[in-house]
């Protein structure tokens, strides 16, 4: 496993000002998955908009883990009802004009 | 520079306390954050006002010297010359906490009046070095059906800067392309950004698009429908010979495999292209055709 690849999450307490047990929560109710690299936890630089955007919804809106679970699934819903009427729209065309 | 009135935005009055103004912004916040309201460009200008109009309200001083020169904010320039060095003061310390959407993107108003931000939280050089990726960029790209039959490269000029891409053919209209590690630039060394880039596709042809499916209708002329024939028509690259089987009734469709759109992705793999006849029914037929049809309904009598 490559280090250069993780970020500790040490790191990202003290940047963000929040506890590390915020990010073992979002790791058990399965939002996040932290590996152990080097002895240290870490999560994976290609989740770090996914992080903070619960970072955000965390310290800014006041969202607990349980919150911020439900919002993901719904953005998730939401993504997949766009694309959805997408698809829906590019079939309508056909009857258009 | 029109004067912009934060109460209003905050949906509180003049003599609102500091837990209502927090409660306000709150509540709004939840409604418009861009988190919340991924692509949705309203909602991304109504975030920047309310943060805006929380900057100022929740800080006391700020309060203040919104309440006492903003709507007088006409004399901007004699105010600010006079105040110069009062605007130096350190903002940074009582931001709003969305550091990562609003910085640098004030009203003209709220600039004149208080200057520009000077950090934002989070992704600073307070990081300690630890390596962020670059922000995600988003762009759209206006292309016609024509150019996306064949998959083809593209130099597009984002935030300056030049990417020649492959744009795969049958990318689809409304669909979303990621291209990893070229939108914003890492921090500390960490990864690019990606580029997002949603296609809009203009159909100029005459042929309609369904999923991979094209579909298209040819007029027929009475007499080869009755009795049969060939044609040749046109498929969205090129054309074809077709042979029309005598009784062809209108509105009869044909599937041409193969010869709809590219599906996206699958080399080789086409749709289909369906082929509707419309039966045309000869106009300003002479005497002679009158009589001759006369006859012909003489021997099918309905």
């Amino acid at each position: 496993m490559s280090k250069e690849k993780f970020i500790p999450l040490q790191k990202l307490c003290e940047l963000y000002k929040v506890e590390m047990s915020f990010f073992s929560g979002l790791n058990d109710i399965g939002l996040i998955q932290i590996s152990l690299v080097e002895e240290s936890h870490c999560i994976h630089q290609d989740k770090i908009n996914d992080i903070e955007k619960m970072i955000r919804m965390h310290l800014d809106l006041n969202i607990n883990i349980e919150g911020i679970d439900i919002a993901f699934n719904l953005l998730q819903k939401i993504d997949e009802l766009e694309n959805e009427i997408i698809t829906i729209k590019n079939r309508l065309r056909i009857y258009e004009n | 520079m029109a004067f912009i009135d934060y109460y209003k935005i905050l949906g509180i009055d003049k003599s609102a306390s500091a837990g209502d103004i927090k409660k306000a912004y709150r509540k709004l916040a939840r409604k418009y954050h861009p988190d919340l309201n991924p692509s949705d460009k309203e909602a991304e200008r109504k975030f920047k006002e309310i943060n805006e109009a929380n900057e100022v309200l929740s800080d006391p001083e700020n309060r203040k010297k919104y309440d006492e020169h903003g709507k007088d904010w006409k004399h901007a320039e004699e105010f600010e010359r006079a105040n110069q060095q009062q605007r130096q003061y350190q903002r940074g310390q009582q931001q709003s906490p969305f550091g990562d959407f609003g910085g640098g993107d004030y009203s003209d108003f709220f600039e004149s009046m208080f200057g520009g931000r000077t950090s934002s939280r989070g992704r600073t050089s307070s990081g300690g070095g630890v390596k962020f990726r670059g922000q995600d960029l988003n762009a759209s790209l206006n292309l016609n059906l024509k150019d996306v039959f064949e998959t083809h490269k593209r130099t597009l000029t984002i935030n300056g800067k030049n990417i020649r891409l492959t744009i795969p053919a049958g990318v689809k209209n409304g669909q979303v392309i990621k291209i990893k590690g070229h939108g914003g630039e890492g921090i500390n060394g960490g990864p690019k950004g990606d580029l997002n880039i949603t296609f809009s596709i203009e159909n100029n042809t005459k042929f309609k698009l369904d999923g991979d499916n094209l579909h298209t209708t040819i007029d027929l002329d009475l007499y080869k429908a009755v009795l049969g024939g060939e044609i040749t028509v046109d498929t969205f690259d090129g054309k074809v010979k077709l042979k029309i089987a005598p009784e062809t009734q209108n509105g009869a469709k044909v599937k041409l495999k193969g010869k709809g759109f590219p599906v996206y992705k699958k080399e080789g793999s086409f749709g289909d292209l369906y082929i509707t006849y419309q039966v045309i029914i000869p106009k300003n037929i002479s005497e002679k055709e009158k009589q001759l049809f006369a006859e012909l309904a003489k021997l099918r009598p309905s």
